[in-house]
Formats: C-alpha cells, structure tokens, sequence
C-alpha cells in the first residue's frame, strides 16, 4: 500500500504555528507512507495538478490531505483524486486548521504536537479505506408545491414552463395567498392584486400544473426521486367546472359572517366567492357556518344556481400520488396583537393590524368604505418583532417598509391627515428603499423614534391616547389619536409548523423553516429533494421571495433534469450473520431508511441505502455490532482512537 | 398553619391598617403571621451602582432570620417568608433571586456578614396576594358574610409585585389578581386603564406636586370609568394615591375625593369584621360614608 500526505500551508493560516517540517518528518516515519509533500495552498490549481501526476508517478493508492476542515474542501479534494483515477474515497483530510492551528495560536508546539496526532489518525483510517462506488438512481420530473400563494405560483410555474409535472396543493379555495389581500407593494406601489391576478391566472392554464384548492396534505412518505403523498380535498360543495360565479347563490344565501379575506371587517354569505380575483373563479360553501348539510336545512342557494353546480354530497376525497421532489412554500400567519395586552387590541375597535388597513385601502380603491380612517393616525412598530416578551426575538423585515407605505398612502390620501410611525429603527434595507423612506418623510408623514409604552382607549370619545418617549430628543410623548395600526410581525403558519413535523425539517429560532448552508444552499434542507422558499423559511418581502422561489424550482430542476442523480455510498449496511433482528436500529433511525424484514424465517434489518444519509445513529445503536457504516467502519474508528491515544496500530 | 412574617418600616407606622387587616383576615383563613424577631430594613430602593453588593446584606440578613425561625421550628411553612409591603416584597425577592443564581455572590455576602449563620438560599419570598390566591379565591368567598355588592371598585396595582417580570407575581401588561380576588368578595370590578401607570415613588419626599399630577391622572381615569374607590396593595402607592389628594386638590379644585383601601381592608369588611381591624382612621380619604351608604358598615 502507498499512502502519499501532502501538507498544506494554507498561507501562513497553518504553518504560523503548526511546525510544518516536523510534521512532514513524523509522517515519513509512518508505515506505508510512500510520499510526503507540502504546498502553500493545497486547494489551489497546481497544487492539485501536483497531487493528480503524483498518484499516477508514484502509484499512491491512498491520500491524506492534512489542510482544513473537510466540510470546507472535502468535496475538492475527493474531486481531484477522482480525477487521477482513484475512488474518491481513499482521501482522508487531517484537520490542521480549523482544529488546531487556529484554535491553539498561542501555543505552537503543542499545537503541532496534535497536529501530528491529526495526521497520524488520518494515516490510520486512510490504510483501513476501501474504493467505494458513487451509485446512481433513477428519478423523474414529477414536483410537490405545497402552499399556492406568491412562493408556491412562482415555483410551479417555472417548473410548469420548464416541462415538469406540478401538483400545486393550496388548503384554501383560491390560491393568491397573503398577497392577494394587499394594497400596493413597497417602494413601486404597483396594486398588488392587479401584478398578482395575472400569474394566478397562469396557473390553471399551465398543462404541467394539477392545481388541487380546498385540499390539505395528510402524509408524505418516501425519499427522493419516490415521494409518496396523500392529500385529502375537503368538499367544496360547488362543481368548478360548472360554476359561472354568477353571484344568484351569494344573493339567495340567509347567512351574514364575517369574512376572513377581509380580516373580519366585512361580511359575507356561507356560499361565497374567496375573493373577487379567485383563481379557480368559483364559488364554495362553507359547511361550519351554513345552516346545515346533514340534513339539508335550507337549499336556497341550490334552488337558484342555473348551471346545476352545487352538490351538497360532496365528501372529503383522498389523492394519492407519487412526485419525485417536494417545495415548501407554506407561508407565514401575523403576530396575534391580542398577545401583546399593552396595545389593547380587541378592546378598542379603534386599534388595527396593518393588514387590517390594507384590506380598508383596497376597498376603498373599489369604492366601499367599510369604516373612517380619521384625521390623526399612528402606526406602532415592531408588534411581535424583537420583543422577547412575546417570545420573538427575530425582526420580521417587512413591518418598516410597510408602514412607510401605508403611512404615505393615508397622507397622500388627505394631507391634511396627521400620520405618525413610532419606531424602534427603522431598516429600509432593499433597492430603493431608503429613497422610499425618504419619500414618505417628504409627503409629510412624522417618524418619531420610541416604543410606545401605555395606550388607552379613551370610554368616552373613543379616541386612543398613546405615551411614548421620543428617544432622539427624550421628550415624553402624550397625543390622541383616532385610529392606531399595529404594525404586527410575522409567524411561521400552521402550515409551516405542520409540514415541519411530516416532512421531519429542521427549524430555526422562531419556528421557521432551516436552510441547509445559509449562504450557499438558501433554499435546500437536509432531507434531500425538499426545498423551502418564501415566508416559510424566514420573514421577507416580494421580491425576495419571487426570487427564492425561482431558485427552489431551478434547485428542484438541477435533481431531476438528468433522470439519474448520484447517491452518496456513505451508509450503514448490515452484517446479517450478527444481526438478531431486534429493531433497535430501525427505532433510532431519523430517516425511516430501516426495515425490519423476514429472511430465510429470521428476523433481519434492512437498510435502503437511498433512504439512508449516514448519520451513524443505528451503528451506534446496535447491540451487537452488526450495523456498520461505510468510511466510518468501527475498525477504522478504533484504529484512530488507539492512534490518538498513542498506541501502536 | 404558622407563617414567617417581614413587616417592614411602613406597616409599624402610616400603614398599620394595612397590617391589622391583613392578620386579621389570614386569622380567618386559618393563616398565623409569626413576625420576624429582629427583622431589619429590607434595603428599599433598588441600587443604581454596578457594584451592588453591599446593597444586598440588609435583606439577605432577614432571610438569615427566616432560617432561624426555620430551626427553631417557630413556622410551619419551611421555605417562606410572608411580605405586604409590595417594595419589601420586591427588595428582599430581588436579593434573594441574586444570590441564588449566583454562588459567588451569595459567598461573599455569607463573608462579609461572619457573625451569622451562613443563608443556604432556600427561603422563598412571597406577597401576601400570592398567598391568598393560593389559599383559593373560592375559599375566601365562602367566607363572605357581607358582600360588596355594588360597590365599583377600580384595583391598582403600581410596578413593585409586576416587574421585573422574574420578580412579579402576575402579567406585568395586564393584572388580574386583585380583580379576581374582588369578585369573589362580589364587588363590581372596574377596569382601570391607568391601574400600572407609576404612582411617583419616592418623588412623593422631594416633589410632591409630580407625584400629586400622576395621583390625579390615575384616580381621574378610574373615576371616569365609574370607579368608587380604589384598591392597593403598596403602603406607598396607597400613600401617594391616599394622601396626597390633599396636593390634588389645590391645584383641580373640582376633583372629587376617592377612598383609597388596602385590598385587606375590603376583605375585611366583606368578612365582616369588627372596625378596630379595619383601620380606617388611618386612611386620609374618609370611605366610611361610601361603605354606609352601600349598606355595607354601620
């Protein structure tokens, strides 16, 4: 065996402290060790030219590459033996880096004391590598969006255009999620339903998308390239195909509710249009508050309908299908303001969320005016945003630039209006948005810099008094004013949360969705063939989440596009001759990679390799030593414990 | 069941009322207050220096009581230490949260005090509320011979027993426990916008004319809601609500007095007790006509 260990300088990073000729000496001195070499920076072009006709030159049939971390140049390295004809791996990397010359700086020869320990475990475990094979699998074009607001319709239709097969699963009856129900959007105040309306119209008019409304996923079981999915489609009670969105239903219906697109602040029947921009553009009952299915109570709305499309026997309907990857556009809900007590929302009527406003604006646009606005106006900011009281830490990103919006939008409406925004600090962090700020202070709208502390609403004239401290010129602030709007954050909705737990995602502080590499995998997870993009994964605004979504369908395209992707060989496997079958693997297993099956009458674990992503938990689970993970066989590890502890190997 | 007991300064002198209602209730819950023997200044206002330590000695030291009178088997409850005064309350919770969640503290002060026993920081520190709401609002109804019905009363509960949150003993953004507690005493409960806006403290010593403007905001409030009379559970908010309606008065000529009680005094009347327990010679705001006239005292 030839075992070549290349050194690496990382240009001064490691040989400032790490003593690199003595380390180079200690690793001639270890058996099998045919070449040692350093290099200034082994990552770089030549020196890894270097490393390819050395492996050819001198035979090497193993390589240890004592550098950095291998999650930094692992794949790099594995890449580069590759090339010289080798498995990728036979490559050990000793991490001399980020586990020894940074942290230990201060003490340099002991640092390259345990650097030769490092190199030294690398040696070890490179002797006991075998050439393992990438193995490839099948996988088709066939993609799950779950959640059909701006995320889900921008991905399924890049990935409709692009010729895969789409299943689009919204849990309301139109899609067009938070977005439809806005205003205008920030700094270009397009009207968000006009730029909105012809991408959901998109949508059912793509081939490649199966659009499924009023339908919530049930389970998804499975793993990449073989994601089996059960959705449940909740009775609409309205044929789509045949409703007309005449209107004769809404009109004949007996039943006044609030109507949630509106946030509360109008009405609607229990057959109902979700919005006037639907998509599908078809009406649907809602069986909680009509007055009753079973037994038909009143059957008004079915009396009037011409085109014959209500059926009131609808049944929950399950659909099963199988997709090869998943995109989680699953959105975000608001802060419930009700938790902050101090701002007294839902004792006075004269207190709202911005979102309450938005949907007050948009009607007004269309001509009804659900409510007056008045002439004195305050936004309260960061409501549920950086408040550890209410348990949110995170800033939800949108809140400033929103209000910075509808502040301008109210002043603009009427200028002799006073609008105030009491803020924490105000972040217009995208591309034109400070100019935007600029523009609302101009129009005249006052930003005062203090988190309001006490607001009342006064019992008699029903005006809401605030107190706030200015904190820029320390004057305490006690004004009246007739409507205060809440500037509520953002939460992970229930959604989110849901799918997190079917899915087995990781989440971050505040419940949402984790990215795999917040830098250079944004809109992956680490289950593999699951991608996350908008709200879903963290606060953001329009553009952003356009933007992520566009990059969840290219990432989704980047798997599927060549009908086989690589499988990582690094998995646990199954010595069956020791495996008693006693399950406690398989109990352990995050992934659900392991079967417990019958094999010649005795009982004996399974591992799907596909399924597997190598953590190792089994190995360590096993009893007696039968699962085993390969590149990280309990040989191997042995062999580096005893060369860390000194011992001969 | 036997308590431990820390009066503090007030209730041994403006706010006597305050104490005699409160043993006297707690007799009929069946609670008995064993006084701290040799209880010293709780160590009031909270320290503003970031070298505090010396600020801490005074309260722990009464907590070295509670443990004494833990040994001497003097109490039945083992682990606490009974307080009315909400600034007490605060002062010796505070302390004794300090030196429980650091060791190093708690060494220093067990040093600098040698001629006592070390504290084990075992002792806990609750207000006379807490107690109660343990014992069960349901139980003190039972216990209502005189219900205050009719009676519109507005709970104010200043900052000492709300914040800072690992302090206070109820939502800092919206209280409740007084109004439970009222009725269940069956008074008619008014909710009070200003019922945690500062009452000005200490600023009462130097500057009585603030305090009396915030007295004036807080009572106005509750009387535009309809209040009659007002609770507290703090010897100085009752102070500056109390008696510095006299302030009030020269400069709003046209406000109309309101009786400030201790929460105590009210469960004392609805249990129907004697007038000596109920002390109302002390309050400045005379509310025996009020309670007359609601048929509730003689």
């Amino acid at each position: 065996m030839k075992i070549g260990v290349y050194v690496c300088h990382c240009g001064g990073n490691i040989s400032e402290v790490v003593d690199i000729k003595k380390v180079m000496e200690f690793a001639e001195q270890q058996g099998d060790v045919a070449l040692v070499k350093d290099h200034a920076h082994m990552c770089s072009d030549v020196a890894r030219k270097m490393l390819v006709d050395d492996i050819k030159e001198y035979g090497l049939d193993k390589v240890v590459i004592a550098a950095c971390s291998p999650q930094f140049h692992g794949r790099t390295f594995m890449g580069t033996v590759e090339k010289a004809g080798l498995s990728p791996y036979v490559m050990e990397m000793a991490n001399i880096r980020e586990q020894c010359s940074w942290p230990h700086y201060y003490q340099p020869e002991l640092a390259t004391k345990k650097a030769k320990d490092i190199v030294k475990m690398a040696i070890v475990k490179a002797r006991l590598d075998e050439p393992l094979e990438k193995k490839t699998s099948p996988i088709g074009k066939r993609v799950l969006v779950i959640g059909a607001g701006i995320a889900g319709i921008q991905a399924a239709l890049d990935l409709g255009d692009a010729g895969f097969k789409v299943y689009l699963v919204e849990k309301e009856p139109s899609i067009g999620g938070k977005m439809a129900k806005l205003s205008r959007t920030f700094p270009t105040e397009d009207c968000a339903a006009c730029i909105l309306s012809p991408k959901m119209a998109d949508v059912p008019a793509n081939p490649n998308i199966e659009l499924l409304t009023n339908t919530e996923i049930e389970s998804i079981s499975g793993f990449l390239g073989n994601y089996d999915v059960v959705a449940v489609r909740k009775p609409r009670y309205v044929d789509i195909t045949k409703c007309t969105a005449c209107d004769k239903c809404a009109e004949a219906c007996p039943v006044v509710v609030p109507n949630e697109f509106d946030e509360g602040l109008s009405s609607r029947k229990a057959i109902y249009l979700p919005n006037p921009i639907a998509v599908p553009h078809a009406y649907v009952l809602d069986d909680k508050s009509c007055l009753g299915l079973f037994p038909l109570a009143c059957s008004k709305c079915y009396d009037v309908c011409d085109a014959g499309a209500i059926n009131y026997d609808e049944k929950p309907e399950r659909i099963n299908f199988t997709v090869d990857t998943i995109i989680v556009a699953t959105g975000y809900e608001i802060f419930d303001p009700r938790k902050k007590k101090v701002y007294e929302f839902a004792k006075s009527k004269n207190v709202l969320t911005a979102l309450d406003l938005e949907r007050l604006i948009s009607l007004e646009a269309e001509g009804t005016v659900l409510r007056p606005i008045g002439r004195r106006i305050a936004f309260i900011q960061c409501v549920g945003s950086r408040d550890e009281l209410v348990g949110n830490e995170y800033c939800s990103r949108i809140c400033c630039m929103y209000a910075t919006k509808l502040s301008q939008l109210l002043k603009r409406a009427d200028p002799k209006r006073d609008v105030y925004v009491f803020y924490v600090d105000l972040r217009a962090f995208g591309k034109g948005f400070e100019e935007y700020y600029k523009r609302a202070q101009r129009t005249g709208v006052k930003f005062i810099r203090g988190r309001v502390a006490e607001l009342h609403e006064d019992s008699h004239t029903h005006k809401v008094r605030l107190k706030v401290e200015d904190t820029l010129t320390r004057e305490i602030i006690e004004s009246e004013f007739d409507l205060v709007i809440l500037s509520v954050g953002l939460r992970p909705s229930e959604g989110t949360t849901k799918i997190a737990d079917t899915l087995r995602l990781i989440k971050s502080p505040g419940g949402w969705l984790q990215e795999a590499h917040p830098k250079f995998r944004p809109v992956d997870t680490l289950a593999d063939g699951v991608f996350i993009c908008g709200c879903a994964q963290g606060p953001k605004d329009i553009p952003d989440t356009v933007a992520q979504a566009s990059a969840a369908a290219a990432r989704a395209i980047r798997l599927m596009n060549k009908g086989e992707y690589e499988v990582d060989p690094i998995t646990a496997f199954v010595d069956e001759k020791l495996c008693s079958g006693c399950g406690i693997c398989a109990g352990v297993c995050p992934y659900e990679a392991i079967t417990i099956e019958l094999k010649d009458g005795k009982r004996i674990s399974r591992v799907n390799e596909v399924v597997c992503q190598g953590c190792g938990a089994c190995v360590a689970s096993c009893p007696s030593g039968a699962q085993q993970q390969r590149w990280f066989m309990t040989s191997q590890l042995h062999a580096m414990l005893s060369a860390a502890l000194g011992e001969e190997v | 069941m036997r308590i431990a007991y820390y009066p503090g300064c007030t209730l041994k002198t403006t706010a006597k009322n305050f104490e005699t209602s409160a043993i006297a209730i707690a007799q009929q819950l069946g609670v008995e207050f064993v006084e701290l023997p040799r209880w010293t200044c709780c160590g009031t206002v909270f320290s503003l220096t970031s070298d505090d330590l010396i600020h801490h000695v005074a309260p722990i030291r009464n907590l070295i009581r509670v443990q004494e009178m833990v040994k001497r088997k003097q109490v039945d409850d083992e682990k606490r230490i009974l307080t009315l005064c909400s600034m007490c309350f605060n002062t010796l919770k505070r302390s004794n949260l300090r030196v429980k969640e650091n060791i190093e503290d708690l060494k220093k002060i067990n040093n600098l005090m040698y001629l006592e026993e070390d504290y084990c920081a075992e002792i806990e520190v609750i207000h006379l509320l807490q107690l109660l709401k343990e014992i069960g609002f349901d139980k003190i109804k039972a216990k209502v011979k005189n219900p205050l019905n009719n009676l519109k009363v507005a709970p104010y509960y200043g900052c000492m027993i709300l914040r800072p949150l690992e302090v206070g003993i109820d939502d800092p953004e919206d209280p409740t426990i007084q109004r439970d507690l009222l009725e269940a005493l069956g008074a008619e409960v008014i909710d009070n916008p200003y019922k945690k806006v500062c009452c000005g403290s200490y600023q009462t010593v130097n500057n009585k004319e603030k305090v009396a403007e915030l007295a004036f905001d807080i009572l106005t409030h509750a009387q535009r809601e309809g209040a009659e009379a007002i609770t507290t559970c703090c010897p100085l908010c009752s102070f500056n609500l109390d008696f510095r309606q006299k302030e009030v008065l020269k400069k709003h000529p046209d406000f109309k007095q309101i009786p400030v009680f201790y929460i105590t005094q009210l469960i004392a009347v609805a249990f129907g007790l004697d007038n000596k327990t109920l002390g109302f010679d002390q309050n400045y705001v005379d509310p025996k006509l009020l309670l007359k006239n609601k048929g509730l005292i003689k």
